[in-house]
């Protein structure tokens, strides 16, 4: 068994917290670069300097590069091997807690959906944990704006819908996202599992880096296609038009029942923010 | 590109088309969901609103906490659409202007041209980039709301987009479908 004690949780969420609001991760900064080259259509190309600019006066002035410094989304790779010291929740919530106060980062959560006050300190956290063989702890935190969250969908196709059923409603989600998420957008995409599980491999999906190629030939041809698909609407950066619609998308797979088609449509802005620790 | 200050007069807000750049200065003030639904109830029950709407300009933005020495957090618009409910009520009490992200609904649309108002989008998510053009921040009102009280801000040259105009003209539809016609024709001479 190792030891991790509950302080070290602590003090690296907090630490993520702060840096994943100020830091975009650089695949994502270089996806960036790489769509204001390819872009042709002016006035797209100057919302994507304006972009690449805010993401380093960002990085060099110590500022969140967005004021909603979202939901904490934290996602824990526990190693069975690890022996945690004290409650593994409550560390990540302080965490959590001490990096948007001491960070300067705003906090969005209200503590009941329906009586909506604020709890004043980003808590809690949504802490999705895995246990995994070994003995490290990998800690990722996610910061999930709601602008785009709040553009996301889930459909439970029936299967004879295959492959085209879950490419219109992948476009279509696109399309009613129009100008509202902040394009040029990132797309985490689940195909199967059950109502619950597509939406988590959407979000894990999400969380991937850009540049990161499906390791099934069959699920990477699909994310080519549906990138050069969503590259076609004309939405464009801030809905102004143009090509830039989406940087990047992943599709998460998994096994689901002989009945169901389901598929999830998480949306990211382009701060789709991540960043991960292993202790 | 052309400078307008806020508080907007009715000759301003009318004289403003889709797809313009402008920069603005002066006053605004900040409301999210939760102000506006206390916005309706003041309204309903007869009591004065945080501050006198006529000729001003919201700004949907819940701005980050500022840092020592700073003017103001980070501070980019949110989603406009979610305020739809409560604008066309606002702008019938003399709004004259918003600052947001997104498209509006077809009553929001109907109320600007009736109360000859306009709508302006600032980059979402350029928000660090944003806060320079910030030059004062001040809580007026429910400060109980934290990141969705009621804020006076003062700004400085803060560069928008005319995104819907007095007369219900779309940047948004515009601009897609100059983009796509530009594809369609290239496409087409690339044939030829």
């Amino acid at each position: 068994m190792r030891e991790i004690a509950h302080e070290a949780i602590t003090e690296a969420v907090a630490g993520l917290s702060v840096e994943a609001n100020r830091y975009l991760p650089e695949d994502l900064a270089r996806a960036l670069r790489e769509a204001r080259q390819a872009e042709e259509w002016e006035s797209a190309r100057a919302l994507l300097d304006i972009l690449i600019e805010n993401e380093q006066v960002a990085r060099r002035e110590e500022m969140p590069i967005c004021q909603d410094t979202g939901m904490a989304v934290v996602f824990a790779d526990v190693g069975q091997e690890v022996h945690i010291d004290g409650d593994f929740e409550a560390a990540v919530n302080e965490g959590v807690r001490r990096g948007y106060v001491g960070g300067l980062l705003r906090k969005s959560i209200v503590g009941d959906p329906l009586r909506r006050v604020n709890t004043g300190d980003n808590t809690p956290a949504l802490i999705h944990t895995r246990l995994v063989p070994g003995d490290r702890l990998r800690l990722t935190v996610a910061p999930k704006g709601f602008g785009s969250e709040n553009m996301s969908r889930v459909a439970m196709l029936p299967p004879a819908r295959g492959v085209e059923g879950v490419k219109d409603f992948v476009l279509e989600t696109v399309r009613l996202a129009g100008a509202n998420p902040c394009p040029p957008m990132v797309l985490g995409i689940g195909i199967g599992s059950d109502f619950e599980g597509v939406a988590g491999l959407a979000k894990r999906a999400l969380i991937q880096s850009v540049d990161e190629v499906n390791p099934d030939p069959y699920y990477a041809a699909l994310e080519k296609e549906l990138l050069e698909e969503i590259n076609r609407t004309g939405i464009g950066p801030q809905g102004f038009g143009g090509r830039t619609t989406c940087l990047g998308l992943h599709i998460l797979a998994a096994p689901t029942h002989i009945a169901s088609l389901p598929v999830a449509v998480n949306v990211g802005c382009h701060v789709t923010r991540h960043r991960t620790v292993t202790l | 590109m052309r400078e307008i200050t806020a508080p907007l007069t009715d000759e301003t807000a009318r004289s403003l088309r889709a797809g313009e750049q402008v920069l603005l200065s002066g006053t605004v003030y900040t409301a999210r969901d939760a102000a506006h639904l206390r916005m309706l109830d003041c309204l309903r029950e007869g009591r004065e609103l945080p501050f006198d709407v006529r000729g001003q300009v919201i700004y949907y933005a819940g701005p980050t906490p500022t840092p020592a020495g700073r003017a103001v957090g980070a501070i980019g618009p949110t989603t406009s659409v979610r305020m739809d409910g409560a604008t066309p009520t606002l702008l019938r009490e003399g709004l004259k202007g918003m600052i947001g992200k997104g498209q509006r609904s077809a009553a929001v649309v109907e109320a600007m041209r009736e109360c000859g108002a306009v709508y302006f989008a600032a980059v979402g998510g350029a928000a660090a980039l944003m806060a320079r053009c910030v030059t004062a921040c001040e809580v007026i009102a429910w400060d109980d709301l934290g990141a969705e009280s009621v804020k006076r801000l003062t700004l400085d040259r803060l560069p928008l987009v005319v995104a819907i105009d007095c007369e219900g003209r779309s940047a948004f539809e515009d601009g897609q479908r100059a983009y796509l016609e530009y594809m369609m024709e290239d496409k087409q001479q690339q044939h030829e």
